[in-house]
């Protein structure tokens, strides 16, 4: 990982405990430094608050739905469909997608 | 029926010359593939040709499909693929660049510990602020994020994605996949900070 914060065997400060927020939620600090984070958010109410601030962004940016899409570029695409369509049954079978 | 098994009926009627099925696969995608395709390519008009061009190359690949990966997952590998290829900025490293605070160094004090603390807003987010401005602030803060940042929380915090399912997507490693979004969350988190304490 690029990007690492050194962790000393004292206890974290803000600062440090700011940056390991994401690695938490995503389940990958190791198992010292779990306990380390959450000795730390047991004893600061700001590390705890900006914890929960970070949850709720997440769920603030889930709650975003897709945006619609409009009936003219509904459109195009039947005509894409139509067009590929005619295409393939004229024997053009080019360019296809690589296997997923 | 979950998400990724209804795409999967959707492309098998698709795979049988259902038209319907194909409009409805791409009324689903639509949206998240040109964000993704946004991200690589200099304009608007470009973005959407990638991804007319992604879904001829769905057409035609259709019967290559083999359901070793999602049908999302899938249909976004061909986008990016074609985003690259497309866009100008697609040379852009793989690199994460320097390291960026998640908060601002000057709101801590010497030691490290809070200086000026993060303002309490979370249990009335919804009470001060209008919900559809919010989210307007929400999404031009998004499209404001670096390009990798803005890809990854999409994919994972919007569209849902797996972490493993960004990582093959964007054909990055889960270690900066990690590192991307902690960047791009803590960037939200402070827009909306910013944007409570003015409320």
């Amino acid at each position: 990982m690029p990007f690492k914060l050194r962790l000393s065997r004292r206890e974290l400060v803000c600062q440090q405990a700011v940056e390991l927020v994401t690695d938490y939620l995503e389940r990958s600090l190791s198992r010292a430094d779990r306990r380390r984070f959450e000795a730390h958010l047991a004893g600061c109410p700001h590390c705890t608050e900006y914890l929960a601030q970070m949850r709720a962004t997440i769920e603030l940016t889930g709650s975003l739905s897709a945006d619609d899409l409009p009936e003219p570029v509904q459109d195009e695409f039947i005509d894409l469909y139509r067009r590929w369509q005619a295409d393939r049954d004229a024997g053009g079978e080019a360019g296809g997608a690589p296997p997923g | 029926m979950a998400r990724d098994d209804e795409d999967a009926e959707l492309l098998a009627r698709l795979r049988a010359g259902d038209e319907q099925a194909f409009v409805i696969l791409v009324r689903r995608h639509h949206a998240a593939m040109l964000r993704l395709a946004r991200g690589y390519v200099p304009s608007m008009a470009v973005a959407e040709e990638v991804v007319q061009d992604t879904w001829l190359g769905v057409l035609r690949g259709i019967a290559g499909f083999e359901g070793r990966s999602s049908v999302r997952t899938w249909l976004l590998r061909i986008l990016v693929n074609r985003a690259r290829t497309a866009g100008t900025r697609e040379r852009r490293s793989v690199a994460i660049g320097h390291a960026e605070a998640a908060v601002d160094g000057s709101r801590f004090d010497e030691t490290g510990h809070w200086a000026q603390p993060p303002e309490h807003w979370v249990e009335d987010a919804d009470s001060r602020l209008d919900a559809a401005k919010l989210a307007d602030r929400l999404r031009s803060a998004i499209d404001d994020l670096p390009g990798r940042q803005r890809e990854v929380v999409t994919l994972r915090d919007i569209e849902g994605l797996t972490s493993e399912e960004v990582c093959s997507v964007l054909d990055i490693s889960e270690g900066n996949q990690r590192v991307l979004l902690h960047r791009g969350r803590s960037r939200l988190r402070q827009v909306l900070e910013t944007e409570f304490g003015r409320a």
